[in-house]
Parts: C-alpha cells; sequence; structure tokens
C-alpha cells in the first residue's frame, strides 16, 4: 500500500498541500511558448526551475523541449536580474537564433521585482534585440494560480504584444484553445478544416511536441503559430475561447485590444460540446456542416448506443485541470455514468463549480484551489469508491491501492503513451474515450465474471 | 569543432587537440539550455530516500509537484518518502511571511504521520522573504520531540553542489544520536547511494558476504535511527563523490571515522571496492570473503559479457551524467563491452575529476563541463557515437538522432551497481545499441548508403 498513509476520515487542513493536483505557472508558459514556430521559451529565474520545467514536458511528451534560463546567481537575487536577462539575450540570439524569445518570470524574478517591461524596452531602445527579432515575456509567478493560468498568460502576452487591428477585416476566425494535448489541438483543426474556415490557432503545439523522428535534432520543429499569423488574429471576425480558465484571457484582450468579438465556449470534449464548438463556427463563418463531419459524429454516437449497458449506471471520479474537467463530466454524463467527485489543484472560480453541477447534477462533490489535492482525492475516493478515475499519472498510487482502473487524461501523463497522437476532442476524439472506458469496464468484467457468466459476445 | 557559446569555451575540450584547463564549478551561462538543476533539487534528491523522514518543501506548488516522487529510490520499510508535502506559498504569504504557514502543516504533519524526523527544504522566496526557518524547526522540534531540520538549499544559492552540501549539514545534525546500540568493530557506512532500483540492497548483502556491518546507509532505503548511530561505524565508504564527500569529511572531522572514495559501477571499480573496504579491517576471514565473492562474481559475469561484447565491439558511446566519478566508471564498464567513449561529460565534475577523464580516454574524446543539448548532437555527430548515456533531458535528444540510449540517472529501471548491476548495464546498452529499430534510422540508413558507395 504505496498511500498507507491516507487516513480515511477527511479532516480540515489549514496549512498543508498534500500530492498535489497541479503545478506551477511557469512550465504552463513554457508550453505555450512553444506552440509559437521558432519561439524559444526562457525561464527568468533559477537554473533549477528551467530544468524541472523541461524534465516535466520532456516525461510526458517523451520529445526534446528546449529552453533557456537566466541562471540566477546570489548576486542577482539582491542586485536583481536585469544584467542575466540582457547577456541571456544576447546568447540565444547568436546561438540558438530563434525568431522570438519568450520570458517567462519565476516566483524569484517576481519577489525581487524585475521589471522586465522597462528592462526589455531598454533592451529594444539600445539595439539589444536584432533586428526582426522579437522577445516577449509574461508575469508567471509560482504563488499564484497554477500551470493553467501560466499558460494563458503567456497565450495572452503574444496576443498582446504582436495582434494588431490593421483596419481591413480578414474572413477568418481565432481559435485559443486551453492546455490540451498537441494531438487535440490537431483535432480541433481537423474540424475546422472539414468545415473550409480559414483559421488561425494560438498556441499549436502539434508537431512540435509530438513530431516524427526523421534523424535530426532540431530546436524549432515544424509547427508552432506563426508571427505572421498571430498578428492577423486582430483581424479576424470572431474568436472562440476553448475553455474559460486557461483561453479567455486572450480571448477577452483580442476583444479589447482589437474589437474582435469572442466567444467563451467549453473544450470540444464530449458529442453535445462537440456540436456547440461546430454550430459556432458554422454560424460564424457562414458555412453548412459537411458529410465528413456528419459521419464521425454518427460513428461515435452509434457506439454511444451500441454500448451503452456498459456504460449506464457506473460511477467516475475526476481530478485535472479545470477546462478538462469541464468536458470529462460531459462525456462521462452523456454516456450515462454518474460523475462523484471533481477536483481541481487550479482555482478556477466559482462559475466552475456552477458549470459542473449544472452537468453533473447538485450531488457531485466539487473542489478546487488549496487543499484540493491527490490526498484529498483519495480520502473521497476511500469513501465512496467509484467504478473508474480519469486523471493524471499521480492518480495511479489510489487506483493501485484502492483497486480502480484508471485511465490517463491530462497533465502529466508520465507512464502511458498516446495522449500526444489521439485526441480526446471532436467527434473521434469521443470516440477513442469512450472505446477506452469501455475496454477497462469490459476487461474488469472478464477478468471478475463467475465462470458461468462469463461471456462471449459483449 | 562545434560553436561554443563564448563564456563556455573554457569548459569544452577535446583531447590531444586543446591545452587542457577545463574550468568547471561554476554557473551556466545566461541563456544556454543548460541541463543543469538548482541547489533545492541538489538537496531534494540526496536526502529524499530517508523513507521514514518527514520531507516538507516550503515554497510555492512548482518545486513540490516536480519532485514528487521522481526518483526510483526503494524502501523495505515505510514509504512516506514517496509522498509529496508543500506549504504551497500563495501571494499572501509572500508578502507577510511563511513562519505561521510552515508552523502549521508541521505540527499537522507530525501529529498525522508520527515520523522519525522531519525536513523542511528551503525554495528560492524563502531565502528571499527571509522566513527564520531555522527558528519555526527549533521550536517544533522541541514541541514534539524530534529532529525537526532546515535544509538552506534557496535554488538560486549555487549549483546542484551546493545542495549537495546542505543535504550534508542536514543529515549530519541527525548523526551521534545513539550511542548505545552494539555496532561490531567491523563495520562501515554506505554514504552516496540512493538505492536506485534496489542498488543498496546488492551492495549491503556483498558486504554481509565478506562479514562486514553494515550500520547505515545515508540515504539509500535510510533509516533515521540507522543514522543516529552512524557515527559509531569503523569506516565511511563514499560513492557519487560529488554529494556525499562534504558527509564523510565532517564525520571524519567530528567522530574521527576515515573514509574511502569507491565506485560501484563496472568491474574493476566494483572488486577495487570491496577490496579497498576489506583491506582496512586488516582480517584474514574478511579478506578471504572478499577474494571469494570477487572470484565467483567476476567468473559467472564475464562469460555474459563475452556474448554482448561480440556484438558491441567497436561501437562508440557518448556520455553526459551528473556527478564525474559515475563517469569515470562508465567509461572503464564500456571498455568490456567493446565500446570506446567519444564523448564525456557531467554536470557537476571538479577539475580534478575532468583531469583523470582525460588520463582515460583516448585521443580525440571530447570532455566538457555542464554542456547543452545543441552542443551535445553535435558532439555526437561529429564523433559518431552510437550510443548516449545520460537522463531525462538527454534521452529524447538520442533518440531523435537516431542512435541507442541507456539512462544512467534517477530514472534507471535495472541496478546497475555491483557485479550484477554491470550484466545489467551491458544488457541494457546491448538490446538498445542493437534494437532494430535503428534499421529505420535516417542517420543510420544514410551511414549505411555511406558504406556501400
Amino acid at each position: 500500500m504505496l498511500l498507507r498513509h491516507t487516513p480515511e476520515k477527511i479532516v480540515e487542513r489549514s496549512a498543508l498541500t498534500i500530492n498535489p493536483a497541479k503545478t506551477c505557472q511557469p512550465v504552463g508558459a513554457m508550453y505555450a511558448a512553444l506552440g509559437v514556430h521558432k519561439c524559444l521559451p526562457h525561464s527568468h529565474g533559477s537554473q533549477g526551475c528551467c530544468s524541472y520545467h523541461r524534465s516535466a514536458l520532456t516525461r510526458h511528451y517523451k520529445e526534446p523541449v528546449m529552453a533557456t534560463t537566466s541562471s540566477f546567481t546570489e548576486g542577482a537575487s539582491v542586485f536583481g536580474g536585469q544584467a542575466n536577462i540582457l547577456e541571456a539575450i544576447n546568447n540565444v540570439f547568436n546561438l540558438y537564433d530563434p525568431d522570438i524569445i519568450a520570458v517567462h518570470t519565476t516566483c524569484l524574478s517576481e519577489v525581487i521585482g524585475d521589471d522586465l517591461t522597462q528592462i526589455l524596452n531598454k533592451a529594444e531602445g539600445d539595439g539589444q534585440i536584432p533586428r526582426g527579432k522579437k522577445v516577449i515575456h509574461a508575469s508567471t509567478p509560482s504563488f499564484k494560480g497554477s500551470h493553467i493560468t501560466g499558460f494563458s498568460n503567456m497565450t495572452t502576452s503574444f496576443v498582446d504584444h504582436f495582434a494588431v487591428n490593421s483596419g481591413k477585416k480578414i474572413k477568418q476566425i481565432n481559435i485559443l484553445p486551453s492546455f490540451i494535448e498537441p494531438s487535440d489541438m490537431s483535432e480541433i483543426k481537423h474540424i475546422v478544416e472539414e468545415l473550409e474556415v480559414k483559421y488561425v490557432m494560438l498556441p499549436d503545439t502539434s508537431d512540435v511536441v509530438n513530431g516524427p523522428m526523421d534523424g535530426k535534432f532540431r530546436m524549432y520543429p515544424k509547427g508552432g503559430t506563426t508571427l505572421e499569423s498571430i498578428k492577423t488574429m486582430g483581424d479576424s471576425i470572431t474568436s472562440f475561447a476553448l475553455g474559460r480558465t486557461g483561453a479567455m484571457a486572450a480571448a477577452k484582450l483580442l476583444d479589447t485590444k482589437c474589437k474582435v468579438p469572442c466567444d467563451i465556449l467549453d473544450l470540444p470534449i464530449s458529442l453535445k460540446a462537440t456540436d456547440v464548438f461546430v454550430d459556432a463556427v458554422r454560424t460564424a463563418a457562414g458555412v453548412p456542416v459537411p458529410e465528413s463531419l456528419m459521419l464521425e459524429r454518427g460513428q461515435y454516437l452509434d457506439v454511444m448506443i451500441d454500448m451503452n449497458q456498459y456504460t449506464a449506471g457506473k460511477t467516475v471520479s475526476l481530478v485535472g485541470d479545470p477546462d478538462m474537467l469541464v468536458g470529462m463530466a460531459a462525456f462521462c454524463v452523456e454516456n450515462d455514468m454518474k460523475v462523484l467527485h471533481v477536483i481541481s489543484g487550479t482555482a478556477p472560480g466559482p462559475k466552475f463549480e456552477r458549470r459542473i453541477k449544472e452537468i453533473c447534477g447538485e450531488d457531485v462533490i466539487v473542489k478546487s484551489g488549496a487543499q484540493a489535492d491527490m490526498f484529498y482525492f483519495h480520502q473521497l475516493i476511500k469513501n465512496e469508491k467509484p467504478d473508474l478515475v480519469l486523471g493524471n499519472t499521480y492518480c495511479k498510487y489510489i487506483c493501485r491501492d484502492e483497486d480502480i482502473p484508471l485511465i490517463r487524461m491530462g497533465f502529466p501523463i508520465y507512464d502511458r503513451i498516446g495522449h500526444s497522437y489521439f485526441p480526446v476532442v471532436g467527434y473521434r476524439g469521443g470516440l477513442r474515450l469512450l472505446e477506452k472506458v469501455l475496454d477497462v469496464f469490459m476487461d474488469r468484467q472478464d477478468r471478475d465474471a463467475k465462470e458461468e457468466k462469463f461471456e462471449l459476445v459483449m | 569543432m562545434v560553436e561554443i557559446l563564448e563564456g563556455r569555451k573554457t569548459q569544452v575540450f577535446e583531447k590531444g587537440k586543446d591545452g587542457f584547463e577545463i574550468s568547471c564549478g561554476k554557473a551556466s551561462v545566461a541563456g544556454s539550455v543548460s541541463q543543469r538543476a538548482c541547489v533545492f533539487c541538489g538537496s531534494r534528491v540526496v536526502l529524499y530516500p530517508i523513507a521514514d523522514a518527514l520531507h516538507l518543501i516550503h515554497g510555492p506548488i512548482g518545486c513540490a509537484s516536480y519532485t514528487w516522487d521522481i526518483r526510483g529510490s526503494m524502501s523495505s520499510g515505510p514509504e512516506l518518502h514517496r509522498m509529496s508535502f508543500s506549504t504551497d506559498l500563495r501571494e499572501n504569504e509572500v508578502i507577510y511571511g511563511g513562519e505561521k504557514k510552515l508552523r502549521a502543516a508541521l505540527v499537522e504533519l507530525i501529529d498525522e504521520y508520527r515520523p522519525k524526523a522531519a525536513f523542511v527544504y528551503s525554495t528560492c522566496i524563502v531565502g528571499i522573504i527571509g522566513d527564520d526557518v531555522g527558528a519555526v524547526c527549533a521550536s517544533v522540534a522541541a514541541e514534539k520531540g524530534i529532529p525537526v531540520l532546515p535544509v538552506n538549499s534557496e535554488g538560486f544559492k549555487g549549483t546542484k553542489k551546493d545542495g549537495y552540501r546542505a543535504a550534508c549539514e542536514a543529515v549530519f545534525k541527525l548523526t551521534g544520536r545513539d550511542n548505545l546500540t552494539p555496532v561490531s568493530k567491523f563495520s562501515i557506512n554506505i554514504l552516496g547511494d540512493f538505492n536506485l532500483a534496489g542498488e543498496t540492497w546488492i551492495i549491503k548483502e556483498y558486504y554481509r558476504r565478506m562479514g562486514i556491518e553494515v550500520v547505515s546507509c545515508i540515504t539509500g532505503d535510510g533509516r533515521v535511527d540507522e543514522i543516529s548511530r552512524s557515527h559509531r561505524a569503523a569506516l565511511n565508504v563514499v560513492q557519487c563523490s560529488g554529494s556525499m564527500t562534504y558527509l564523510a569529511k565532517m564525520m571524519k572531522d567530528t567522530y574521527g571515522i576515515p573514509f574511502k572514495r569507491v565506485s560501484y559501477f563496472g568491474i574493476e571499480d566494483m572488486s577495487a571496492a570491496l577490496y579497498d573496504v576489506a583491506s582496512f579491517f586488516e582480517d584474514d576471514e574478511i579478506n578471504a570473503a572478499t577474494g571469494k565473492l570477487v572470484y565467483d562474481e567476476v567468473s559467472t559475469l564475464l562469460p555474459m559479457l563475452a556474448e554482448y561484447r561480440r556484438d558491441l565491439e567497436g561501437r562508440k558511446a557518448a556520455i553526459y551524467v551528473g556527478g564525474s566519478f559515475k563517469a569515470f566508471s562508465l567509461v572503464k564498464a564500456l571498455r568490456h563491452l567493446g565500446m570506446a567513449t567519444v564523448v564525456v561529460g557531467s554536470q557537476t565534475g571538479s577539475e580534478e575529476d575532468y583531469n583523470y577523464l582525460k588520463e582515460i580516454t583516448d585521443e580525440g574524446t571530447i570532455i566538457c563541463d555542464d554542456t547543452n543539448p545543441l552542443e551535445l548532437s553535435r558532439f555526437i555527430l561529429e564523433k559518431g557515437a552510437d550510443l548516449l548515456i545520460g537522463g531525462v533531458k538527454e534521452r529524447p535528444i538520442a533518440y531523435k538522432m537516431g542512435i541507442a540510449f541507456c539512462d544512467h540517472n534517477h530514472e534507471r529501471k535495472e541496478a546497475l551497481a555491483g557485479f550484477e548491476g554491470m550484466r545489467n548495464f551491458a544488457r541494457e546498452v546491448h538490446d538498445s545499441v542493437m534494437s532494430p529499430v535503428w534499421k529505420y534510422s535516417p542517420a543510420r540508413i544514410a551511414a549505411r548508403k555511406g558504406e556501400d558507395e
């Protein structure tokens, strides 16, 4: 029993997080910056932060993850990190030659009070940034928000620095996804492409952190949103933020800064949420829904109906990030499963809880923010054991101890592959997720059925 | 030579070509994609295997998240070390101080888990906001009656090496507390082995067969009570020189315990370690048992290695690891497999270490301190390495380039120490280098074409 230390009785804790269900802002910022073409993330802090974030992303994607660091020393922490960032900019452009350096802060540089806007403006003024190259930054202190906040802040910073309203509208839409897998970003693009609508997606980590093996190590893989297309986002007809917590801020900024109206949708996980997304894009662009998408929808729906008896009434506990959780809950409910618990270390505000209850009903236990950690999640499970857990790799301790099947979703996933290649969004993602859920339930049924009840045809 | 950052030029050398005055132990150049971590990381990996202690990370959540059970340090008993405890500092504490929160967290944890001791790790901002962690620890220790030890591991206060030192200072405070439990005159402490994939158990078993008592393992499969009496062992045997030599020196100065530096990787180093320890005790029985042990183990091992060697002869390896001591052993171990080392580097080597590396490697070998992926990938290409030995961040680089990989870091899946570790190592290197998957690697296909023409 790995978690033999988890007691069943739930006690209020005042000051303590045990086995966190979140991580800090900079890793989200780093991931978002990887989704911009030829952009190198830069961590303004001690070198440990950068190393940890790269390790975390490398473990999750099994891909090289490149980022640089200001390598703070004791001196920098006393006198400020200005000299470090200037030296870093110089070194990075000389050696690694990115088009953009995306600087994110850390708790250290935030607390000592480095004013990056002023420092970077001065560097620009002094001609330290090569012609045509860009350096942007986002404030991402680890003591506020979570990795989702960091992802959102970095995406917003790209909009802030680059999107412009040229006064001439372009018939295209903006898509701002929350912190999701590259496979999910591809699938969203696929849907919009099937609808034959022109779009800009920011960020876009597909073909960056799920690239092919071609015998070369590349600092800058082929994917990522291009700087040119980010600039045009200010001229789009509308923006869709997919996920309130991770994507809304950037969409709102496009509205206030460039007068591009925005629509805040849930991530298109579940048939219903995908319908909503398809309908929103269709309406905005004035296009019909093609046969090809109807086919994908029909296939998912077909399997939902065929296999309904195997999911009906099953209970599920969910842990993860807010935008994903909304989708996961919707998926469970539309397949007639009952959601018992929804836990997020990220604190997304009261709307999140309302949304989850709208989807799952009033009985569901929802907790987010402080002390909404894996320890609490485990205690809930000890009090009411679900048939299935959906969550990240860290759930495996709980699931092993309690003998509950786990389907890995969210971040991080350190011990399985597939998440970066196969989606959970869209109709095809729904079908894949349902297949995974069914495999789990049916394998258990086969394992546990009495000999006389053991069925060949299921 | 490939292009190197101006500030790094003295950290990379090619044997036979360049003069040799490597500069090392310095902070990474700002703006490099350093593979290094921070002070906190150093302390955390060293202390974490003490399985019946509480490890509380005082700082924002990230530092706890990223170090939650990432190192496969096994425990034969309690597993409290595999939990992740954090004060999860928020803006409020950054402004008003985190001492209250720290105290509350410590009290809650100690009441709940009744650990034998507690370590409190300071992270970057704790050093900046000025929490008096020492005072909180002292007051909780007095109240709860267990040692509560501050670890001064603020990330920016140096390199990973400084973190090892902070860890040694903390763990040292656990020694010297038990003067009653009997300890044999033929006794040692194993320092600097972390029981990755059960390696401490292998080594401990060797010493048992030699007739030597292991008083404590610091820190692999570590226990607070064992460390409390570690000061009464006759000898400290230090592996992984980077992390624990400092503790050995402190114990020598305070308790007069001599120490020996050893490595448990590879045949020569493993045998030398056991003989070295045996010779210290000047005891015929121990000497005889050691001779027999080494003879038995090596004579089983060598024929197995020969099989692997047949396939691996003439292949080339690149090594990039944390500590340089490991690099020494790997260079020698690879030779047993017929493989030459063409690139070798470490995150934390000293000048002395690099000089030794220069002695044991062939002409033309690139020796580097604190390298980065771009450099590393170019070195590999230039020298035509077939295998990279490294850690988590190096693995995908090797794979993307289409060469084999062996994890000799936290994520090793098999024990690599001891004689059986050497066999595992050989098998792992063999399986990776000889994998049919490389037939489809573009780089190999291109190389084969080149040979045909």
